[in-house]
């Protein structure tokens, strides 16, 4: 029998409260993936995500005691890995960061070119969702692959629910654009 | 009546707006059916939401090209957390999370929530009793338990599994009702709803109020 995750994450968070390193592997294991890729898609630099999430998981170790349980344990994580990510975006120089770009996101499509040739769709969104300004892409990626409730969104990212909503909306028109101008026309907006 | 027209006009905007928490499933119950309706009687939007769908495929397939971190993450995590000060463990017990361990060991996992929060229920409500005991100056064994049996005053109910504490504290305060024994098997609790046995009417009534309650999934009347 399989416990509900958000309740096992919860048990977890009170066992690392009282030091318990078997539950922080627990944890670990469950959420490192999700939190490195989060915050891969952020600072766009691997070493850097690595060296982050063993500070986001520190944080974890230091603060579970406070943890009350007002979210879900992964919407925490995700806000711990937000905060400290945008900290050492604030310290790089932004042309570091775009040069690293190109290492940290893996492109798979082939030159714009020959992606036209194709006409792969899959291929092409995946690089317009990349080609999305920081901002969009991080409330893409919560939405649809972190599966953050619009609440959540908001509790991450410290905006106005109603933002949430405006924001992917504007996400999406802009992905649309880009689609557009590499020649995919959805017919939206 | 232009304020109606446009509060009709911005109806459909505010689904659009929603359609990718839709997609991914992470709407309320509520806002889902809301959803629905609409997608249902509006083809342009049905065409938006294909569209939104495709979107969250290649989101979740790009997220997934980006790998996963080295073992030296979890190397640095523990190198530090070895170089921490020891902590003690706390001295308090947690009852709340004593609850949900031990609930979830027997529950399925949906029910896991609710069967926590009735639970808490049902120790915060003994501890209550057992106030009202001490400051009675009641001294000796008591039992604290089913005083009266009276027909048609007892409940079988099966919580909502997103029930809070708080919710289910304000259901049994608003329906006058205490948790006299459960989870069963089928994870239902027995209430009692008053001390006197109740008309069929009355019981009818209340047992239709509590179905109708977000906080409830099942309510009937208990063998």
């Amino acid at each position: 029998m399989s416990a509900n995750p958000a309740t096992s994450d919860e048990i977890l968070i009170g066992r690392i409260a009282n030091g318990d390193r078997l539950a922080m592997q627990v944890l670990f294991a469950r959420h490192h993936v999700r939190v490195f890729r989060f915050t891969l898609r952020l600072v766009r630099n691997e070493a850097t995500a690595e060296d982050l999430i063993s500070e986001v998981f520190l944080d974890v170790w230091r603060q579970a005691g406070k943890f009350e349980g007002r979210s879900a344990v992964s919407t925490w994580l995700l806000s711990i890995a937000r905060f400290k990510a945008l900290s050492v975006l604030r310290r790089k120089p932004e042309h570091e960061l775009d040069e690293e770009t190109a290492e940290a996101i893996e492109d798979t499509s082939d030159t714009p070119d020959v992606t036209l040739e194709k006409k792969q769709q899959a291929d092409v969104i995946r690089k317009c969702l990349s080609g999305l300004s920081a901002d969009h892409r991080e409330i893409v990626d919560l939405v649809y692959y972190h599966e953050k409730s619009v609440e959540e969104v908001a509790e991450i990212v410290g905006i106005p629910e109603a933002t949430v909503k405006t924001r992917m909306f504007y996400a999406r028109k802009k992905l649309a654009e880009l689609l557009k101008a590499q020649g995919i026309e959805r017919g939206w907006p | 009546m232009n304020t109606n027209k446009n509060e009709a006009e911005k109806l459909p905007e505010d689904v659009e707006l929603l359609l990718p928490w839709h997609a991914a499933g992470t709407l309320s119950r509520r806002d889902a059916a809301r959803v629905e309706a609409a997608l249902a009687n509006d083809n342009e939007l049905a065409s938006r939401y294909e569209m939104v769908r495709e979107e969250l495929g290649e989101a979740i397939r790009l997220n997934e090209t980006l790998g996963a971190p080295s073992a030296r993450a979890m190397q640095d995590l523990f190198a530090k957390i070895d170089a921490e000060p020891a902590r003690k463990p706390k001295a308090s017990f947690n009852l709340g999370a004593w609850l949900t361990d031990f609930v979830t060991g027997f529950q399925p996992r949906t029910l896991a929530y609710g069967a926590t929060a009735a639970a808490l229920a049902i120790v915060l409500q003994a501890g209550i009793l057992a106030g009202v005991f001490v400051k009675d100056g009641s001294v000796g064994f008591s039992t604290v338990s089913i005083t009266t049996n009276a027909e048609n005053a007892l409940v079988a109910v099966r919580f909502n599994p997103q029930a809070s504490a708080a919710d289910l504290n304000q259901f049994l305060s608003d329906n006058k009702a205490s948790i006299v024994g459960g989870p069963d098997s089928a994870g239902s609790f027995k209430l009692r709803l008053a001390d006197r046995s109740l008309s069929d009417s009355e019981l009818s009534a209340v047992l239709k109020r509590m179905s109708a309650s977000p906080v409830v999934g099942f309510a009937a009347k208990a063998n």
